[in-house]
Order: structure tokens, then sequence, then C-alpha cells
């Protein structure tokens, strides 16, 4: 009896504390509500299935526990209701399936007008790089990478001479508009995560990854980094800025370019 | 052969293989400590993958201590962290999941549960254990050369598992950790190709494929995998090894470490995270197959009644180990490998739901009308079932590729595989140990120490990985020493950090009973008899108990039906072994 009753309660509890649970996701601040509202069916489905099962299970010990004289009921197998639970089965992971990749069709497709957002990672450092007014990021190579040239951008190429490298310090982006960020790491993986636009990748030494998303709020969040890059790892932090448009502009009018850098006019200006 | 088994078919075919001679030991030596019998060797794979388990328990108490109280402890260090963190996973996964299942209860259950005397390569069976052990030892040599060992995480990513920035990249750390995983490979395939061709030269007269226990079918069919995947990590630790040792570049890009240029030049960090997954999804289910196999005959022969769908079992567990080679890239949705990737390996992956779904409906649908009796290897039995329900469910979330990208490198991803491949195959190895320790020694575990060990083992594991999903729903990353002051660590998850550490303490201090409770039992658990728990399968039937050298006495067994005659209506009890003629043809035999 006691067994049934545990089974019951982990059943509940499960169930309650899922509802009462104060650690939920922080506030969205990304166009990705796609996927939170993806994670809401599949807890629906999944703790349905859950609550279910584990019910069955509570009502069979409770029903068919052992007592002198019972004796189990011979039946090797039941092919129509083997049929019947695989096709539900298989309805609830389409179920789930699709949306899922409806939303990954998005979440891959880059919408043109995107602006370009180069993030760099290093043990254990975020930088940025941002198109000047040409509006084209330049050419660059880890090879390149020195204590005067740290993002290693290539200096021959005209059209990263006025890219803005902001080495450290804040990211700024503009509210409402798509932001295409380009990744890149100089020595080991790393992973750029704002929790609040849900949105991550990996960043690979050797290769450009990338990932999009519109903020839709303004606000200062956390950049942390989600892939371990070493004992560092955990104090591998950043600031992105959301901003109003007037404010962005106003920022971004007091980042250096790579000539100004080079030049050796290095301000910082956070 | 695809005939359902029952008591009505007692077809016999001849023997495959004629009974051979054994090795027969002259020493105390050749008995004991370089034993040729599985039954030992078991023994030995056993003992040794609980020690080295019992490592990695301490070290989760280490992690959950720095988690719970961070900063308190002093000497647990970010670098001590890291290296706790990476040995833990390592020696959970593969020292003693992957060995305690298929050269633990492989090694034991394979010749007895077939009717077989022994292995058929018992030479290559011992080489097996020995090289398990020198594998062990090199892995725990770790945590004595300098820099310790090897803090790169137990997926032991490159660049940064062989770089200076990583406790142990630079120095012994990392080479032991390659060294005892090419050793431990080696090791394997010799015990692994003797299972496979145990289970399909092997066994007894009238042991037909469909009708070996599903115990078998689990180990077989995660051996012949780890066979097929085990070789994609022997080949990348040896490129690992050699872009460390030789300077080679096969993971290795140009790289600038800590301001100075590297030599390497090239290669290609996600080619390693291929080659890991294309062993590690496999790896999943070589754990969790053999597990699926267990304990549907724990819950067979403590329910009195026949597997539900023992067809549709067998292929549920063969066709899950061929898909789980084409979905290993789930794990790297956000590698940045190429995006589209994705359609193709969320589509496998929860296809692969299917499968699994049905084996779970199998078990529930055999408590169904059953005559269940609530011993220990059956409570551990229905904790399986909850928490891989739970570990499943989650999976499908991780696997839905748009949905594991906020998931991903979180406490969540933690919360899920611990529940669903070390949790739920964790509650089948202790029913199994409940369940088989009489056959092995004779006597019974004691059920008072048993029952305390389960219900907190249960209840616990459960209160420290259900809630975590919470943690990583909020946002807190994995793989963190500290969180410190964020977002996603409000004052509350600190409060959480705390129960679950507390839980975990708990959960530990019981495997202490458990433990104790082997030792105690030896000699003061109740006589079991030949057959305890009442059931069909040939590992019951043997002669004496514990089985001898070579199981059978002089005559081999011969089969007559499958393993789950429990029940039959008209038979006179509630089992019927497998080795049990039918009436009337006794009577023929008789006669004749």
């Amino acid at each position: 009896m006691a067994v049934v009753l545990i089974l019951v309660l982990v059943a509940f509890a499960s169930v309650l504390f899922h509802l009462l649970s104060p650690w939920w996701w922080t506030p969205i601040a990304s166009n990705w509500h796609y996927i939170d509202n993806t994670i809401i069916i599949t807890f629906w489905i999944t703790g349905f299935v859950f609550t279910a099962v584990v019910l069955f299970v509570a009502y069979c010990v409770f029903r068919f526990r052992h007592k002198p004289g019972n004796r189990a009921h011979y039946e090797p197998e039941n092919r129509k209701l083997e049929f019947w639970l695989a096709t539900v089965t298989t309805i609830g992971v389409v179920a789930m399936l699709a949306p899922g990749l409806f939303v990954w069709n998005q979440f891959v497709t880059v919408p043109s007008d995107a602006t370009e957002v180069e993030v760099v990672g290093q043990q254990w450092l975020w930088s940025y790089r941002l198109p000047g007014a040409n509006g084209k990021l330049g050419t660059s190579e880890t090879r390149d990478v020195s204590t005067e040239n740290p993002l290693g951008l290539n200096k021959n190429d005209a059209a990263g001479l006025d890219d803005i490298i902001i080495s450290g310090g804040e990211l700024h982006v503009p509210v409402g508009k798509p932001v295409k960020m380009l990744l890149r790491s100089i020595d080991v993986l790393h992973d750029f995560y704002v929790p609040e636009f849900r949105a991550k990748m990996d960043m690979v030494p050797g290769m450009v990854t990338y990932f999009w998303f519109t903020p839709t709020r303004t606000g200062t969040f956390e950049v942390l980094c989600a892939e371990l890059c070493g004992v560092g790892h955990p104090q591998m932090r950043g600031t992105v800025v959301v901003d109003t448009e007037a404010d962005y502009q106003n920022w971004l009018q007091q980042q250096q370019t790579f000539t100004q850098m080079m030049a050796g006019e290095v301000q910082t200006t956070n | 052969m695809v005939n359902i088994p029952s008591s009505i078919d007692d077809t016999v075919p001849a023997a495959e293989v004629e009974d051979v001679e054994l090795y027969h030991p002259h020493s105390w030596w050749t008995t004991y400590v370089f034993s040729q019998d599985a039954k030992v060797i078991a023994i030995q794979y056993s003992l040794t993958a609980i020690s080295i388990g019992l490592v990695a328990l301490v070290l989760s108490w280490l992690m959950r201590l720095q988690l719970g109280f961070p900063g308190y402890f002093t000497f647990i260090d970010a670098d001590r962290y890291y290296q706790f963190i990476t040995m833990h996973g390592m020696i959970m996964v593969i020292y003693l999941l992957t060995a305690l299942f298929l050269g633990g209860f492989g090694n034991y259950l394979i010749p007895l549960m077939l009717g077989a005397r022994d292995m058929v390569f018992p030479y290559a069976n011992m080489l097996s254990y020995w090289l398990y052990l020198l594998a062990v030892l090199v892995l725990a040599a770790g945590f004595f050369v300098p820099g310790g060992p090897t803090g790169a995480g137990w997926t032991l990513y490159p660049p940064q598992a062989i770089l200076s920035g990583t406790p142990g990249g630079q120095s012994g750390g990392i080479i032991l950790m390659l060294v005892s995983l090419i050793l431990f490979i080696i090791g394997f395939t010799m015990g692994g190709l003797n299972y496979v061709v145990t289970v399909l030269q092997g066994r007894a007269r009238g042991m037909t494929l469909m009708r070996m226990p599903l115990t078998i079918w689990g180990i077989f069919t995660a051996t012949v995998m780890a066979l097929l995947a085990f070789p994609a990590l022997f080949v990348a630790s040896v490129m690992m090894l050699f872009d460390l040792v030789l300077g080679t570049s096969f993971f290795m890009p140009a790289i600038v470490e800590m301001g100075t240029q590297l030599q390497h030049g090239g290669g290609s960090p996600i080619l390693f995270q291929h080659l890991f997954w294309f062993f590690g999804h496999p790896e999943v289910y070589i754990v969790a197959l053999p597990a699926f196999g267990i304990v549907s005959d724990l819950i067979s022969t403590h329910a009195r009644k026949n597997i539900f769908g023992y067809r549709m079992m067998v292929w549920a567990i063969v066709i899950i180990g061929a898909l789980s080679f084409i979905v290993w890239a789930h794990h790297m949705y956000v590698s940045g490998m190429n995006p589209n990737f994705g359609f193709f390996f969320a589509t496998t992956t929860l296809i692969i739901a299917v499968p699994t779904a049905i084996k779970v409906y199998n078990w529930v649908l055999t408590l169904w009308r059953g005559d269940i009796h609530l011993t220990i290897p059956m409570l551990f039995a229905l904790g399986f079932i909850v928490t891989f329900v739970n570990g499943g469910l989650t999976g499908l979330f991780l696997g839905n590729v748009v949905v594991d990208v906020p998931l991903s490198d979180t406490m969540f991803v933690v919360a899920h595989f611990h529940m669903v491949m070390g949790v739920a195959p964790i509650m089948v190895i202790f029913g199994a140990i409940y369940h088989w320790y009489p056959k092995i020694t004779g006597r019974m575990l004691d059920e008072i120490m048993g029952r305390i060990h389960f219900w907190v083992t249960f209840l616990g594991a459960y209160l420290i990985f259900f809630p975590m999903h919470y943690l990583g729903l909020l946002g807190a990353p994995r793989r963190y020493y500290e969180l410190g002051e964020s977002a996603v660590n409000p004052p509350s998850a600190h409060d959480l950090n705390v129960f679950i550490t507390l839980m975990a303490l708990t959960v530990g201090a019981a495997q202490m009973l458990f433990l104790f409770n082997l030792v105690w039992s030896l000699r003061h658990g109740k006589e079991a008899g030949g057959n305890p728990w009442r059931a069909t399968t040939l590992e019951w039937q043997t002669p004496t108990t514990p089985p001898p050298h070579g199981n059978w006495g002089k005559e081999l067994p011969v089969v007559y039906r499958w393993a789950y005659d429990y029940s039959v209506p008209g038979a006179p009890q509630d089992f019927i072994p497998q080795n049990q003629p039918n009436p009337d043809r006794l009577s023929m035999e008789n006669a004749s």
C-alpha cells in the first residue's frame, strides 16, 4: 500500500512542482517566443504521458499485488493493443516534432536585412566587431592575431579598415532590428549565450558560426559562456545592451575603428 | 523460429555445437585470480567496477558540496572541481556502467542463461578483465601525477582538452585518460567478441534465438553496438594523443593560446565531436539495452507473468540499437555544425521514441493482471520505470532541435542524462544484484536493509534530479564552478542547490548500507536454495548453487520452451522452467 501511495505522490507532486515552481525561464527579450511555445507544448504532452504511466503503474500495484491464491493472467501478446499504442505514440511524437522543425527552419533562415555583428571569444574574454560606414566586415585570420591586432583583422582588406572594434567591452544592439551574430574563437570552444535571447551557438576556432535574433525590448543582459573553455569558464561574462535607435547611434559614435586602433588612438569608451 | 514460444511448442532442434572440454584450473591462482571461468571473471569485473564507482560517488559529493556551498570548502578549487566532474563522468559512463553491465552481468549471465558451460574463448575473456583492470589503474593514476587528472569534461573536447587553460591539459592527466580509454577498448573488444560468439554459437539445444531471455537480447545487442561504436572513440583518442604528443593537427586549427601563436593549423575541433558522439550516443544505449533486458526479466519473474509482447520487445531492442547509430549529432545542435543537419537528426531522434515507448508500454502491461510480488528486485524495477519514463520524456525536449537551443549546456541536460542513463540503469543494476546475489553466493541479501536502500535511493535520486531540470529551464549553465551574481542564479536557486546537495549526500550514505549488506549477507543472509524466486530461466536450474565450474555437471540442459512460462493455465505451479518438457512429451519418451 505504501508503494501505491508513494507512486501516486510522485506523479502528483511532480505536476504540482511544475505548476508552483519559482524556477522558470527569464523574461524573454527576443523574437524566439516560438521556442518557448514549443517547450510549453512539449511540457503538456510529456507531462500527460508521465502522469498517466506512473498512475497506471500505481493502479496495477494496487489492484494486482500478490495475495494468496492469486494467479496472473496468461497473455503473451495482443497485436491490436500494441498497434494502437504505437500509433498514438507516433501521433504524439509528430505533434512535438512538427512545430519543432517549423521553428528550426525559422531559426536557420537569416532575414536578408539582418545586421552583422561579430563576436570573438578567447580565454576568457568577449570582444566584438561591427561593420563600419561601408556596412561590411573585413576578412580576418587567427594567424594575424597579435597584441596590436587582437582580433586578427586583415590589414590589407580595405573593407575592414572602418570596422568598429570593441575589445573586452559592452556590446550594444538596437531594439527591433534583426541581428546576425557571427561567432569566432581564436583559441578553444566557447558559446555565446544570453538566456533572455533563448538562442545560443558554439564558437569554434577555425570557422565562423552564426545565429540570428531580433531584440524585442531594451535592457542590459548578461552574456555567459555555455561551452566549457577551461578553468576560467564561469568567469567569462560579458554584457549586451539593447538600446533604442537613438541611444544606439550615440554609443556607436564613441567607438573606435580598426584604423584608429592601429594608429594607437586607443581609448576605452564604455 | 518466430513462433510464439509457448508451452505448446516444445520442439528441440539439434545442438549446433558439441559439448567441449573446458580448461580446468590446477591451482588457487588459476581458479580465483587468473581465472578463465566467466563467473569468476564476472565477479572480478563487478568488484573492480564497483570500487572505481565508489571513487566516482565520492567525487560527486565533492562537486555537490561546491555547488551547494560555493567557496566554503577551500580545498575544492576551480581546477579540482573540473577534474572531479571529468573523472566522475568518465568513470560512471565507461568504467562503471559499461563494464558492470557487459563485463559483469554479461559474463555471469550469458553462459548460464543460455545453457553453456562457459564463454567460447575463455582465455581472451580472462585477458579482457586484466586489460580492464589495467585501464582502471591508469585512469586512477591521474590523481597521483603532477598537475592531476584532466579537467576537460568527460567529453574531452579539443582544443581545450590539450591546452594549458585546462587542468591536466598539458601534463600527464590527459595522456593517462586517453591511454586508459585505448586500453579499455582493447580489453572490451576481447570480451565483446566473446559475448557475441557465445550467444550465436554456444546456446544449449533448444535455445533458439526467440527463446532467449530478454536479458540476453539486451546484452547481446548492446555488445554488437559497442563493438561498432567504440572504434570511433579509439580513433579519436589516438588522434588526440598524436595532436598532443607529436604535434599533429587532426583536431587543431590555427590557435592563439594566451597570446602565443601555436604551431597547429588546419584541423577541425568539430571532427572530434562527430567521432566522440558517433561512439557517445550508441554508448547511451549500450548502457540502456542491458538494463531494458534485465528489467523485463525482473518484472516478468516478480509479477509471475509472461513479459507482454515478447517479439515486439526483441524487435524494439534491435531497432533501437540500429537507430542509435544515426542520431549522434543531436548532441551537437549548437556545436556550429551545418544547421541543416538539425532537421535530419531531430527526426531520427524523435523516431527512436516510438520503439522506446513500446518497451515502456509492454513493461507496464506485464504488470497489468499480474500477481505482483513487491520483492526488492520488483521495487527497483518500479523505480526504474518511473525514472526512465521521466528521463526519457525530457529527452524529447533535448532531441527536438529548436527546443534544445535554450536548454543545451544548461543544468536541464545534466538532470536529463542523470535521470535516464544514471539513475534508471542503476536502479536496474541494484534490482539485478538483489535478484541474482542468491545464485552467485547461495544466500539472500537482507530484506530490511534492502528496503531502506531502495526507498532512500529512489526517492532521494528523484529529489536530486527532478528539481534540477528547473535550474536549467531558468538558464543556469552546466559546468560552472560557481555561478555567482546572475539573473539565472537568484537566491531561490541557491536554496535549491543546497537541498540537492543534502539529498546527494543522503543517497550516497544509503549506498554504504548497500555495500554493508553485500558483505554481511555473505555469511548471515538467509540460505537461498537453488531457485528462490521460482524463476523459469536456466541459470536457476543449475544442479548446485553457486554453479560449479562448467555450470551443468555431466549433462547440458535441453530447452523446451521460451523464458516466460509464468502462470500458464492448467500448469500445477505458476512457473515452468525452460528445461522442463511438456508432460505428454515426457510420457512419450518414457513409453518408447
